[in-house]
């Protein structure tokens, strides 16, 4: 880092751009966000301040709470599924070969399209009288429910979708874990009489435990902010059972006009991920274990 | 004794057999609903209440393509969606590059508390932001308007820490030996560290352009008139007025969806080289 010894004030020249654009777009509204919340404003007449009225409000605010509950069931559905359909898809596709390259794009796909797009080709796939869906179970004697308009159904068909959409990612991330598990682990367990399955889980799978560690990480702060899916999909239905925090946000902003209180939601979202974050941390020293 | 050794010569096989049938249903699962969309785009209306289905249809056509462009300005749409990504891609690469050489190359008081407030931002979600942001955008009066779409987008702190990674583990020689042949920074940067970033700039492209063409929550709040309007803000809209028109719906959905795809398997080959390198450290 010497090199540019005579020119040290550059460093303003190539920071400046991006560092300015970042505190003007997000961390002043970060701040203004955390002002918002004490007040009660509507964009139209003056704001009033409310003190910690906002965030009284939250705490009784059924609505929220519901939401709060139904972002939760989604978690415990789609956190575990998408782990385990990632982890069996980079276990196949780990290798170089040619074919195991087509198929992970195949299965990054979902990945990279819109998440509208995505939730309207799975409305039209769930539709219960002329879906793909209900279809394909028929043909195997089943009578599929219509899953967007019965409760419970609804919030399984957002679990499916979302999993259809990232197992690619997790895939992703967990190819590149296991590539860096050194093939000599394995091959003296197996010299040493181990199967298949136990040298994958006494050998390899606790020398995959960090990239498990950041997968969970990254999928716990994603899907406390589900909201697409829910928004389009089913939207937030049937009778606001899929109801989600985001779209909670969503609407006070927008539907209800209160700033405030919008703003005092996301900061309690922002909580919300924040101790699970840290949590998570805390936790990880009792199962991840670094080579 | 023995049973056992022929249990464990025979299970990986078979689980192994078993597993690959797994992985077709898998890949079959995820093809199948491209297939459907694009099926379902090509058919007439009245062939989508039959059943079952037509998966491969028997008179396809591109009447539900023309049905978009004339039940709203489309190729605006599409126009404002290309612009918006390329000039969001670009300016993003651009700017984190420069920013994570400057924290990488360039020693100074504050380095470290810059580099943290980056980190830090990352951990709050874009939804704290959005209503803020939109408030400022309506004082300014850029509600409607492309910028207010670009502007926002262009700083990304998950950027510059993939340049700033990037750079720290990739060696000096060069640059010092362009130091000594009289190159200022700028120029070193520009000819020397930039093109050798290529992998991260690939990966970082490809998720900035996904990300800036897939974008819906804050293109809801800000750009909902056709004038401003996003593929995926349109979409919504398209679905809203034309509920049971699957067609023309999916029709939009495929020209959602199949040019990041495109780019996507076009760039493959280079990020998977980045996404490891940024991955793996």
């Amino acid at each position: 880092m010497k090199w540019l010894g005579s020119s040290k004030r550059w460093w303003v020249v190539f920071l400046a751009p991006s560092f300015l654009l970042l505190l003007v777009f997000t961390v002043l509204p970060i701040g203004v966000a955390g002002v918002l919340s004490f007040f009660e404003w509507d964009l139209l007449t003056d704001p009033e301040f409310v003190g910690i009225a906002n965030f009284v409000e939250i705490s009784r605010d059924e609505r929220f709470l519901d939401a709060l509950g139904h972002t939760l069931t989604f978690i415990v559905g789609y956190v575990p599924v998408v782990t385990v359909v990632g982890l069996v898809l980079a276990v196949f596709l780990k290798r170089a070969s040619r074919a195991a390259g087509a198929l992970r794009v195949v299965f990054f796909m979902p990945v990279v399209s819109a998440w509208v797009a995505v939730a309207l080709i799975w409305k039209w796939m769930l539709n219960s009288r002329f879906g793909i869906v209900n279809w394909m179970l028929g043909l195997i004697g089943i009578e599929g429910p219509a899953w967007l308009f019965e409760r419970g159904w609804a919030m399984v068909a957002v679990i499916m979708a979302s999993v259809w959409k990232d197992a690619g990612f997790v895939m992703l991330l967990f190819v590149a874990g296991l590539q860096a598990v050194s093939p000599e682990y394995i091959e003296a367990a197996v010299v040493d009489g181990a199967n298949a399955w136990q040298a994958f889980w006494k050998v390899t799978f606790p020398l995959l435990t960090p990239t498990v560690f950041l997968v969970l990480i990254i999928l716990l702060i994603n899907s406390f902010q589900v909201f697409e899916q829910v928004w389009i999909l089913t939207e937030a239905g049937p009778v606001d059972s899929t109801t989600v925090v985001v779209e909670q946000i969503v609407r006070n902003a927008f539907t209800f006009g209160r700033m405030g209180y919008a703003a005092a939601m996301s900061w309690v979202l922002f909580a919300v991920i924040f101790v699970v974050t840290v949590a998570q941390n805390r936790l990880q020293k009792r199962w991840v274990h670094y080579a | 004794m023995t049973t056992q050794l022929r249990i464990r010569g025979h299970r990986p096989s078979l689980s192994r057999r078993l597993g690959w049938v797994v992985l077709g249903v898998f890949a079959l699962s995820m093809i199948v609903p491209f297939a459907w969309t694009l099926s379902t785009s090509l058919q007439a209306r009245e062939s989508l209440l039959r059943i079952p289905p037509e998966l491969i249809p028997q008179d396809p056509g591109f009447d539900s393509y023309r049905r978009l462009t004339e039940v709203m300005p489309f190729g605006r749409i599409v126009l404002n969606s290309v612009v918006v990504a390329v000039v969001i891609t670009s300016l993003q690469v651009l700017t984190s590059a420069m920013a994570g050489y400057g924290l990488a190359r360039f020693e100074f008081r504050g380095r470290q508390a810059m580099f943290m407030l980056y980190l830090g931002t990352l951990m709050v979600p874009f939804q704290v932001t959005v209503v803020p942001l939109f408030i400022g955008m309506s004082r300014i009066g850029w509600v409607n308007t492309l910028q207010a779409l670009i502007v926002p987008s262009i700083a990304s702190a998950f950027g510059v820490f993939l340049f700033r990674q990037y750079f720290m583990q990739m060696p000096m020689e060069m640059e010092e030996a362009a130091a000594i042949d009289g190159a200022g920074p700028w120029r070193t940067f520009w000819r020397i560290a930039f093109p050798f970033a290529r992998p991260a700039a690939a990966t970082h492209g490809l998720l900035a352009f996904m990300a800036a063409w897939n974008a819906y929550l804050w293109p809801l709040f800000i750009a909902r008139d056709e004038q401003a309007m996003t593929l995926p803000v349109g979409l919504a809209a398209l679905h809203g007025r034309f509920q049971t028109d699957w067609n023309v719906v999916m029709a939009g959905s495929v020209v959602a969806v199949l040019p990041v795809i495109v780019v996507f398997i076009a760039i493959q080959k280079h990020i998977s080289e980045g996404l490891l390198l940024g991955g793996g450290k």
